[in-house]
């Protein structure tokens, strides 16, 4: 809708299109040199959700952030966070956001409390407001004992747990969350998510970006696909999920004949989500076990027992290979983004 | 909504957030001292070397000690080689990431140089009184008043400072502590030796005394030295600041433009 909007704190009227959504982009481009990490982007973020950008290594998701948090200018396309655009009014968006995450880094050498209340004061919360919300942030991220330790000192989770913590500190409306688990171990993810769980449950908005499927689907309620600059699909996670299936069967056979017997028979009960390969065959279904049984029992009919048999949750690899039918990329400069091979 | 939607205006703002960053690099030298203990060090072990090892050699000044002449150069090649350090801690934070977060925060963009180069200016005070103490320690004499010794410190200082800018963009451009390391010293060293700050310019090759003589750290080296023997220093003190000015004026933009413009 268009409309007239008064930005708070600079008097100045903007008149164009405001979004009701929280976070706003439109036909994104970026163009580092030769490579393309962004070739036009657009998705929306409604307020008081999670929106999970899924896509590997180089696939342009920390360029939308960079854009997005106004750190980076964008060569084509517009951007808006809680209605202000990011090239246009860039100081207005910096007073809305927080950013953690893979390359927002905090200082190793101050203590934990030292290094919220720097941000506190450059994020020009009034010097009152500044030492109890430290306080508070510490406490809620189980970091009170640890407050006044310089951060090298910390485990990995707590640096990372402070990181998000630091973003917090001016209570942003919106998130930026930027690979926020990546390195961490089972249980800081865990900890972690829920952490990430309660910041929406008291109204932030939060834009996600993860390698992980099951990062995506635990957290997000929206999940943008993103490959080679590209978003490759825009759903919620349930239709995603329905879409993709959520578990991976893996049968292996003695020999190669047996392999292509057996994905003769697998292919009667499940057509399109089948590969077959040298003496493995592979499905993806959203009905796992059920699946399973019908296989198995199919297979035996037929006299076929396989000698391996694997049940596990796709890999990001698998996903990426319904989504696109893109063969994974070794990741070389002529072949950038795209699903790294393992 | 955030807690408090504050936009500063831009001067207040700006030193609220100089003095902001300033306060967290002089924690950071607190907390890891080897890096200060080294450049304190380093002239320390300068002075020792060229008034014991060099200075027999070298007295062939007329009218004064070595130590006498010498000392002011010091002063002058302590700051000029304590600025690699500032390139070195401003490439240290583009690497780790943190000036992103620096940037995506409503702050002034001058604020993380400005609060770079006021904490170094503070840990360069340090360094001068330090070698001033080293200096008198061997016998280095004011022939002036304490005045114009004061004022020698400051044009010293004023140079310094200056040069913090060149190193702040150095660290910006090169944005890895090793690459800032390694690019600063074959700069840092001709200025340093071919200058007038450990030996007359007049004992060296024709070619060369062209460079030697107008060079800032020469120029420097000289108005600190005719400051505190007490000789005329007018025309050397202004040439100085007026090589300061334009380094800082030249730089301090240029090294604003290079942070704003994406890492």
């Amino acid at each position: 809708m268009a409309g007239v909007r008064c930005c708070p704190g600079t008097g100045r009227i903007w008149w164009g299109t405001v979004s009701d959504a929280a976070i706003l982009v439109e036909g994104l481009v970026k163009t580092y040199g030769d490579i393309e990490a962004l070739k036009g982007i657009d998705f929306e973020v409604p307020h008081k959700t999670i929106f999970g950008l899924l896509g590997p290594n180089g696939a342009g998701k920390t360029t939308a952030i960079r854009i997005l948090s106004t750190i980076l200018h964008p060569d084509e396309g517009r951007a808006e966070v809680m209605g202000y655009d990011v090239v246009g009014d860039p100081v207005a968006v910096r007073f809305q956001i927080g950013l953690a995450g893979q390359n927002a880094a905090v200082d190793q050498n101050l203590t934990g409390r030292e290094n919220l209340t720097m941000i506190g004061r450059l994020a020009q919360l009034p010097r009152r407001v500044i030492a109890p919300r430290v306080d508070e942030l510490l406490e809620n991220f189980g970091l009170t004992k640890a407050a006044n330790r310089p951060l090298r000192t910390y485990s990995g989770g707590m640096t990372r747990r402070l990181d998000v913590a630091a973003a917090l500190v001016p209570r942003p409306p919106v998130l930026f969350l930027d690979e926020p688990t990546t390195g961490l171990d089972i249980q800081s993810r865990t900890e972690l998510w829920q952490l990430i769980r309660n910041l929406v449950s008291e109204g932030s908005t939060v834009l996600l970006t993860t390698q992980y499927l099951e990062e995506a689907d635990q957290l997000a309620d929206r999940i943008a696909v993103v490959s080679s600059g590209k978003i490759v699909a825009n759903d919620t996670a349930s239709a995603l999920k329905s879409r993709l299936g959520t578990t991976t069967i893996e049968i292996e056979m003695a020999d190669e004949d047996a392999g292509a017997r057996a994905a003769e028979v697998v292919s009667r009960l499940v057509a399109d989500n089948m590969h077959h390969e040298g003496k493995t065959v592979r499905l993806i279904s959203d009905k796992g076990p059920l699946v399973l049984v019908e296989v198995l029992s199919a297979l035996e009919s037929e006299g076929l027992v396989p000698d391996d048999l694997s049940v596990r949750e796709p890999t990001l690899d698998e996903v990426f290979l319904r989504l696109t039918g893109d063969h994974c990329t070794t990741g070389e400069e002529d072949d950038p983004g795209g699903v790294p091979c393992d | 909504m955030p807690e408090s939607f504050r936009r500063p205006t831009p001067v207040i703002g700006a030193i609220h957030d100089t003095m902001t960053i300033a306060r967290r690099n002089i924690i950071d030298l607190r907390r890891v001292p080897q890096l200060f203990v080294f450049t304190m060090i380093q002239p320390v072990i300068f002075v020792i070397l060229f008034r014991y090892v060099f200075g027999g050699a070298l007295a062939k000044i007329p009218g004064i000690p070595y130590v006498d002449y010498l000392m002011p150069g010091i002063f002058v090649q302590t700051v000029t080689f304590g600025a690699i350090t500032t390139g070195i801690s401003m490439a240290t934070d583009v690497k780790s990431g943190i000036l992103e977060r620096f940037r995506s925060l409503p702050m002034a963009s001058s604020g993380v140089l400005a609060g770079r180069t006021v904490a170094d200016l503070g840990r360069t005070v340090l360094v001068v009184a330090l070698i001033s103490l080293v200096g008198f320690a061997v016998g280095f004499r004011i022939h002036a008043s304490w005045l114009a010794y004061i004022f020698a410190m400051l044009v010293v200082l004023l140079f310094a400072y200056s040069l913090l800018w060149v190193f702040t963009t150095v660290g910006l451009v090169l944005g890895n502590p090793e690459s800032a390391q390694a690019a600063s010293f074959p700069v840092v060293a001709p200025l340093v030796f071919a200058s007038s700050a450990f030996v007359p310019v007049a004992t060296m090759p024709s070619w060369l005394q062209g460079f030697a003589k107008y060079q800032p750290v020469s120029v420097t080296a000289s108005a600190v030295r005719a400051l505190v023997l007490g000789l005329p220093a007018r025309s050397w003190v202004t040439q100085s600041i007026l090589w300061s000015v334009g380094i800082f004026l030249v730089m301090a933009p240029l090294a604003v433009w290079r942070y704003r413009k994406s890492v």
